[in-house]
């Protein structure tokens, strides 16, 4: 049941962008100039391509977010079960949590989270 | 409080007494196809409405007023300009990459919107996983946006997606552990279970200190999420042309535009059933007289009344604050709300733990 549903929203997705560009390539004008085909960078010819070496930065901060994602999707389960797991779930989240913040905490002392 | 099922079940048994079961679940999907179509698009031109006639209302003008009693036509007419743009190929772009971001950034858009609980029983994905399918059907739409700037081929498209990338990436950690605080105090993680749990209180005034700073925390992550207010560096008219859509004509950038107002809408939602109580009318234990009242205004009403009051407020942060740079964003989240947001989580498990709420 849920997988059906699940394949229905998928489907609609797609059938949405499939219908509103259809009826726009269908009803659209068409005109024919090379100038249109070049990428818009404010009216001055491209220089060199775009796809080239990028600003590590946001490189590093991919992984730390690498690391703190994979810790929510360890803590979503925990959550759902902790009213019964009681004391003993607070007391083994603690420890995960506090190695957690003392990695942010290592990441910020070595300067991974200044933007340079 | 009027259950929707009873309309979806007559529906059903309707079909079944005349055609065999395979059909009538053909016809039932169809027609639940065509009501998120429906929904959706009625959604984002409501937002883009509101949008601009909040945004004049800030700055002291009418907004749109020409076309249609106070210019009610005006989106329609957009959509319809929209339409008969000419969609552009670029020439250097990686074709197929190019033409496949715009169905991920709807996909995860619309899978989203499908998790709201609109009403009782009025909701298409009630899976009892609601919170962390939507978080990850949510996290898909960052692929878009970078798959987008990547393969135009434009210094502007790539410098706005890798912004946007990297924001997005950390803003939703800020989402998933202001959504844990609350699934610490429900211990379930569907939506239609999370209302429930609220008919004696909504959680923003049962979860005690915490919830309320999760629920700060939540919106600022999620305006931040949406690229929007304060944080929308990605679309920076001023330096970047448009962002990540730059190369994108005609209907092909009407699809990010809509999603991107529906994106936000679908926080605004969130917002609204996991703090705010969904479709559960206010109740004041103790005021029973107080109680039926309030119940007989229907769920709907509920929902989206307090669903765009907090489309209302992110409204206001965006028209109120100056736009933040790139370091400053990184700087607010990860030193900021990341570390609030952990110990913030650890607040409430304790009060859970030991029973402190009410």
């Amino acid at each position: 049941m849920y997988l059906t549903l699940l394949v229905v929203v998928i489907l609609t997705a797609i059938a949405l962008v499939a219908v509103a560009l259809g009826i726009a390539n269908a009803i659209s004008p068409r005109s024919f100039n090379p100038q249109k085909g070049e990428a818009y960078e404010c009216g001055i010819p491209t220089r060199g391509k775009s796809w080239m070496q990028f600003k590590v930065g946001y490189y590093l901060f991919a992984i730390l977010f690498l690391m703190f994602d994979v810790e929510t999707v360890f803590l979503f389960p925990w959550a759902a079960v902790v009213q019964d797991l009681g004391v003993y779930g607070l007391a083994s989240i603690f420890f995960f949590l506090v190695i957690l913040i003392l990695g942010l905490a290592y990441a910020w002392r070595k300067g991974a989270l200044e933007w340079k | 409080m009027f259950d929707f099922s009873i309309v979806t079940q007559w529906i059903h048994n309707l079909l079944t007494s005349f055609l065999p079961e395979d059909v009538a679940v053909f016809i039932e999907c169809l027609a639940i196809g065509v009501c998120i179509l429906l929904g959706y698009a009625i959604i984002a031109i409501i937002m883009i409405f509101m949008e601009r006639k909040v945004c004049a209302a800030f700055q002291c003008r009418l907004g749109p007023m020409r076309v249609g009693p106070w210019g009610t036509i005006q989106v329609f007419a957009d959509v319809f300009k929209m339409l008969i743009k000419e969609i552009i190929a670029i020439r250097h772009s990686d074709k197929f990459l190019y033409n496949l971001a715009p169905y991920i950034v709807i996909l995860a858009s619309i899978m989203a919107f499908s998790c709201l609980p609109f009403s009782k029983g009025m909701e298409v994905l009630d899976f009892n996983v609601g919170i962390f399918f939507l978080m990850a059907a949510s996290s898909i739409g960052v692929v878009g946006i970078l798959l987008a700037g990547w393969s135009s081929n434009n210094k502007y498209s790539l410098i706005g997606a890798m912004r946007s990338g990297a924001q997005m990436i950390s803003y939703e950690l800020s989402t998933s552990l202001s959504l844990l605080t609350i699934i610490v105090l429900t211990d379930t993680m569907q939506f239609s279970e999370i209302v429930e749990r609220q008919a004696d209180g909504w959680f923003i005034f049962k979860g005690h200190i915490p919830a309320f700073i999760a629920f700060v925390i939540y919106l600022i992550a999620g305006n931040a999420e949406v690229n929007r207010g304060p944080f929308d560096l990605p679309e920076a008219e001023s330096e970047l042309t448009a962002g990540y859509h730059t190369e994108y004509s005609g209907m092909h950038f009407g699809l990010f535009y809509v999603a991107e107002f529906v994106n936000l809408f679908i926080i605004a939602g969130v917002a609204a059933t996991i703090f705010l109580g969904g479709w559960m009318p206010l109740h004041i234990p103790g005021l029973d007289g107080f109680n039926t009242v309030m119940d007989y205004i229907p769920g709907f009403v509920w929902f989206f009344g307090k669903a765009f009051f907090v489309v209302w407020i992110l409204m206001w942060f965006k028209w109120t604050f100056p736009r933040l740079r790139i370091d400053q964003i990184l700087t607010l989240e990860w030193k900021y709300l990341v570390p609030i947001g952990l110990v913030n989580l650890l607040l409430m498990v304790i009060i859970v733990v030991f029973d402190l709420h009410f």
